[in-house]
Formats: structure tokens, sequence, C-alpha cells
């Protein structure tokens, strides 16, 4: 068969239902492939549309997202998805359309080295040099892409080679990679030292991040928080993995999370981080970070372990396997509960003295409280989306995310207008799903040709524009510590989202009122079909508490 | 009997290390033989902010590997995170952080010197001395090879300069473990 027909028979012998993508030139062959797939092929209107599309779908469903893009432009508007799925582990695929493998380095039309220009931000890449390696290459991308810690791999397939005529075996089993082999069992002896060490610990906080998530260990990460009274927090990307709200949940760590959970890591004698990385955004200023606390840090990439802070116990592994040996390997110990009496008293203390809060208003729609209304409306259970900046921020706080893969969002590379695009692809792959994507307006303007792609695919995801009329955490910071120089932060004039979501054939409506939040939000919930609410909130609200940049998590203001 | 295995650890016990071990490594990587995977060890140097001091790229006994062969300051890059780093791209076979005491390494290098009626015959000893090799000769220099450790090719520069140096090429350091003892 033709390799381009080859190339679809591992698609769908990896599981493939769906691919998302656009056309062109150099990906004719495999558009034709495609017409008999058994698969369905979302067509986005913007590659990057398609590469966040396929992050959110491997974000909601744990499977392997799958974008396509034609050599050229094509391949570098994929460049931003390609570098948000390596920033957040993101286990995806993505297939370019390169020139005629003749054409290759004659400065072809549309020609782009695109494999040169992803090297620093793919997991693994292949470009096609024989017809013949385009389904091996496949299968081994599929491979890298899920295992191990996941991320993006990208295939890049040279237009003459996909119409050759190769021989097609299906091919089973794991592939033949001798550079390739993840840990994830997790060395025992490690474990029990950890073990030992928990025992020992009077101040422990589990600190929890994505690649709980990842590792689908949320059950095991429970069983291990509730094995004694461990205070736990999470990252941003680890939200859901945990069940919020809980008695032993501190919430969200880091520059816009609680005090308790930040106070408690600055207190903290012993922290356990699983699949976290230690980011700039959890750590603020790195040298006065959690000072007295010794590290256990278990992670399936061994490089993330003392890379910006030194393990103490270091566990390379997946979550899901090491948590459950070292559940086990506690309750062995018959540690004394009771050590922990004093710290949770303390940590209450900061509960009950800095709880989340804002100033609600009688006249304005304070942008926390829509969060507040859009947990109720969904009753805490739809899958949410987001852009970057406050709302996400906001979302994080006041959306208490009880289930994983509930909380889909740019974390580590922080790409504005992914919320859209991912919803899309997170309904593709939950269809029975309420799906939500919490919106800024300085990022839906961004990616709003996605609303064609929601609607010619008949994908009822629904958006809820959190409308303040600015880059809101630009102008946050240009008012915290740049002296209220507001520069290029205004919209100005906004789109009248309504007749734009109407343009798209959506449904649009618009709210203004506190008073009517609540009504309108369930009309927009409810309404068939893809649908966006405009809710215009306070302009000029801050998003509290905060760890200003470089500063402790002691420093906290707001 | 819980209590007791316990208290065989205190939390303030734990320690850990800089990761910075002060010294020079050799580090001996098995690579695919295939094209871009050089450029993939050298981005991962310059994205994660590593400087490599030498490098050297060259066959093996099997035609499908390559190695390469690059030394790295361990004074000031943690060497456990550049391994590491390394460890993590797919057509990284294998990394071997070599032992100095157990370890064969040369480098080869040629120097094209000044040399004068008055100073060839102190050149030629410094060269015999080094057992280097003068390799090409005309009425004002000489074109000499030596093969050595880093160290010998150092001091036979440092040897040569005063003389003036027109000019140096290096190959960088590539090495191989000693074998063991026959038992």
């Amino acid at each position: 068969m033709r390799a381009a027909d080859a190339l679809c028979e591992a698609l769908k012998a990896e599981g493939v239902d769906y691919v998302f993508g656009i056309p062109g030139g150099a990906s004719l062959p495999l558009y034709d492939a495609l017409y008999d797939a058994d698969f369905e092929h979302i067509l986005a209107r913007h590659e990057q549309g398609a590469g966040h599309a396929a992050e959110g779908y491997a974000k909601a469903s744990g499977k392997v997202g799958v974008a396509f893009a034609t050599s050229g432009p094509g391949a570098t508007n994929l460049v931003t998805a390609i570098a948000d799925a390596v920033m957040d582990s993101v286990p995806t695929v993505f297939i370019t359309g390169q020139v005629r493998s003749n054409l290759i380095g004659t400065d072809g039309f549309q020609e782009a080295d695109v494999t040169g220009i992803t090297m620093p931000i793919v997991k693994h890449s292949f470009l096609v040099t024989e017809a013949k390696q385009i389904p091996d290459y496949i299968h081994k991308a599929f491979h890298i892409a899920s295992t191990g810690r996941p991320g993006p791999v990208l295939v890049d397939i040279p237009r003459d080679l996909a119409e050759v005529e190769i021989d097609y075996e299906p091919i089973t089993g794991k592939p033949n990679l001798p550079g390739y082999q993840p840990t994830t069992e997790g060395n025992i002896k490690q474990i029990r030292i950890a073990a030992k060490a928990l025992a020992n610990a009077q101040r422990p906080v589990i600190y929890s991040g994505g690649g709980v998530i990842n590792a689908n260990a949320s059950d095991a990460l429970r069983e291990l928080v509730r094995a004694d009274r461990f205070p736990v927090t999470s990252t941003l990307m680890g939200l859901g993995a945990y069940p919020a709200p809980d008695e032993q949940w501190l919430g969200m760590l880091g520059m816009h999370g609680t005090r308790s959970a930040n106070y408690a890591m600055d207190e903290a004698d012993l922290i356990v981080a699983i699949g976290a990385r230690f980011d700039d955004r959890i750590t603020g200023k790195l040298s006065e970070f959690a000072p007295a606390a010794k590290f256990i840090h278990i992670d399936v990439d061994p490089a993330e372990i003392s890379k910006n802070v030194p393990a103490h116990i270091p566990i390379v592994g997946s979550a899901e396997k090491v948590l459950p040996k070292l559940t086990g390997e506690y309750r062995a110990l018959e540690a004394d509960g009771s050590r922990l009496d004093e710290w949770w008293s303390r940590i209450e203390g900061w509960r009950e003295a800095h709880p989340l809060s804002y100033e609600d208003s009688d006249s304005e729609i304070k942008p926390q409280l829509l969060v507040e209304e859009l947990y109720r409306a969904t009753d805490g259970d739809a899958v949410i989306t987001s852009d970057v900046g406050q709302h996400q921020m906001w979302a994080a706080q006041y959306y208490h995310f009880a289930k994983p893969r509930r909380w889909i969002n740019s974390g580590g590379l922080g790409t504005m207008g992914f919320g859209l695009p991912a919803a899309i692809g997170a309904k593709a792959a939950m269809p029975d799903e309420q799906v939500v994507c919490l919106a800024g307006d300085g990022s839906l303007v961004m990616v709003c040709q996605e609303m064609a792609t929601a609607i010619a695919h008949d994908l009822e995801v629904k958006i809820v524009l959190m409308n303040n009329g600015h880059f809101g955490m630009v102008r946050q910071w240009q008012e915290l510590f740049w002296s209220e120089r507001y520069k290029a932060v205004a919209m100005g004039p906004s789109p009248d989202w309504v007749k734009l979501a109407e343009a798209f054939g959506w449904r649009g409506a618009m709210c203004d009122q506190r008073d009517s939040l609540a009504e309108a939000l369930r009309e927009t919930l409810d309404s068939p079909g893809p649908a966006l609410l405009d809710v215009r909130v306070t302009q000029d609200e801050n998003c509290y508490p905060m760890i200003p940049a470089g500063s402790a998590a002691r420093d906290m203001v707001g | 009997m819980a209590d007791s295995k316990i208290s065989e650890m205190k939390l303030a016990d734990l320690e850990v290390s800089s990761g910075l071990t002060g010294r020079k490594h050799l580090l001996s990587l098995m690579v695919e033989n295939r094209p871009g995977v050089l450029a993939r060890v050298a981005l991962l140097f310059s994205r994660r902010g590593f400087n490599i001091d030498t490098l050297a790229v060259g066959p093996t006994d099997d035609p499908d590997i390559s190695r390469i062969t690059l030394t790295v300051d361990g004074a000031v890059h943690p060497i456990d995170q550049v391994t590491k780093q390394l460890h993590k791209l797919i057509n990284v076979i294998k990394i071997r952080d070599m032992d100095p005491a157990g370890t064969v390494s040369r480098e080869m290098a040629l120097f094209k010197v000044n040399a004068t009626v008055e100073s060839r015959a102190e050149i030629m000893e410094f060269s015999e001395i080094f057992r280097a090799q003068i390799v090409d000769v005309s009425r004002r220099a000489l074109t000499i090879e030596v093969t050595g450790t880093a160290d010998k090719i150092d001091a036979f520069e440092s040897m040569i300069r005063p003389h003036g140096l027109i000019e140096m090429a290096r190959t960088g350091e590539v090495a191989i473990a000693r074998s063991r003892p026959e038992s």
C-alpha cells in the first residue's frame, strides 16, 4: 500500500479516533489517505488551534493527541503548541508534511526545517528519509509520546515518500529503541527510606504536581495522603488529583496559591514532591524556598530530580507505581499520628486567618464571583479549560476541582489562546461531559477563529468569557510593580462578542448584571450547541494573594 | 517494634551534595549513527546553559553506533544533571562518565611554529622529548604533530609558544576504558 495509507493504518492500530489538522500542498498524500481512514479528522482554522486541540484531547482523555499540518508555515504554526506540550508533558504526536525529498535544503516553496526548529521543544522527532520508515516511526512516536514522562513527538514526512508503495505489516509489541528505557517502578530501598522519613516528620507537606495526573495516580495519591493526616497541596497542573475541598487539602501553592499552602511549605520539615518540578512559580526566591525542609522527590523523569532543588531522597519512578509502595511501607511503620497535631493546629491557624477572599460588590460582577457561580452552575463537575492570566488563577483558586483531567490549562508555557481549541479537543475526547472554556478577553481574540471548528464538527463547547477589557495580569503587574504606568494593557474597543459568536453560528449572550449572572450562566450552559456568554467583570480587580516574583513565600502580599 | 524502625533515621541527618565535583569530566556517549544526533547533543548543551570544553565524534566498531567524547567542567556544571539530560535524548544509547584512573585518553594536536635557524634545534629537541613528529617543514616554520593526554599537549604548547606559535589545531580528547587486569 502507499506509505500514506500505512500511516493511517498505524494510527488506527494505535487507537486513534480523532486527529486535528489543516491540509496543504505537502500533506496532500496524507489527506488523500485520510479520505479512507476509519477515524475522524477535525479541521481546525489555524494550525496552532489544531495543536492545542490535540493537547486538550490528550489532557482530557489521557490518550495521545494527534495534529496534522503541512510544510513550512503550517508546521511553524504548530510550534507554540509543541512547546506547550513539552512544558506540560502532554502526550502528543505532530505529523507534518515536508517538501519533496529532492527539494529539502533548496529553500523550496513552503520549506521550513521544522525538525531543526522544534529540536529543543520535542521529546523526540523523526525526519522520514525512506518511505518504509513511516509506519515504524508512527509506532515509535506513540510509544515515546505516551510512556515515561509524556511529551510531544514530531514526524516530518516528505511529500514524495508518502506516495511510495511499501509493504506494511502492523507492528505489535514494544518498538526497538535502544536509547529509551524509562524507569517506572521506583527503587524499593529508597521508598523504604522515604517512608521512614515521613514517619519521622513533624511538619510534612505533600506537594503534588501534574505528573500525578499524567500517571493516573489520583487514587494512589489519596491513599498516601490519608495514610496519615498529611497536609496536601498541589501545583496548577496537579489540581484535581486530590479531591478538593477536603480537610487535608491546603489549596494550590505558588505565586497565587493559598497562604496556608505556601506557609506550610515555608515551615515544613519534610516535603514530598510527586510529579512536580519546583518551577519558579512554585519556589519564588529559590534560596529562601522551604528553608527548614528535607525533600523526597518522586518523578518519572530523573533529570527533574535535583534540577532546581536538591533532593535528599530521590525516587525515579511513576507516581502510579511508587505511591502504593510508599503508602504500604509507611503504614507498616505504624507511626504515631498524634505527632502531627501541633502542625495541624499551626495550619488551621493560617487557614482561619487567611482564607481565600475578595471584596464583593453590589453593582459589579467580581471575577471571583463569576468563577464561584460557574462552579455552582456546573455542580463543580465540568471539564474546564482556560487561557492564561488572571482568570486562569481565579479558576484555580475558586473552582475546587474534585477529579483529575477536569482542569485543562497551559501551565508551563503559559500560552494565551489555549482555552478554546483545548476545549474543542476535550469535547471530542469526552462527548458526554460538559466542557466549558473559561476564557480571557485578551486570550480569546487570539484564537476566536476556532469557533468555526466547533460549529463545523458539532462539538458542543461553551465559552464563559471573563471580560475585563484588559490584559488583566499584565495590567496588575504594571499597577503593582511598574508605578501604574499602564501601557498596551487596555484592549480598547472590544469586539461585540455576541455578534461575533452569532457570526460563527454560535449562541451569544452578554451579562453585565450581578443579579442575572446565575441565570445567564444557566441559559448558556443549558442551550444546545456551542454558546458564548460575555460576562463584563470588574476591570481593575487584582488577583491575590500573590508572591511577588523573586520573593519568598512568607512575603506574600494581598 | 514499629517505633524502633522509625527511630533508625533522623531527618536532620539527611544530606545533599551540591552536585559539583570540581574536576574535569570526560563523558563517552554511544549514540545512534544517524543524521541530527550531534545537533541534538549540541543543542541540549546550549539550551541548558552547559559548556562543552572539547568534543570529538567518530565511528565505533559497530557501524550503527557512533561515539561522542566530550569534556565538561564539573566545577561549573553539576555532571549528574548533564548526564541525566543527555540520557533523555532518545538517540543516546549509553553514557560513561570516564573514571580518570581507569581510562586511557588521547588527543592529537598540530602546531605550526616559527622556526628560525637559531631556534630550530631547540624546537626539534622539545619535539623529541614529547615524542612529537615533525610533519611539515618550510624555511621559516615547522609543523609538529603531538599525541597524548590533554595535559601533555598543554605542556607542549607552553614550551613551544615562546618561539612564535603561528597556528594550532586540536582534536579534543577521545577515550576508552582500561581493560581490567586478568584475574
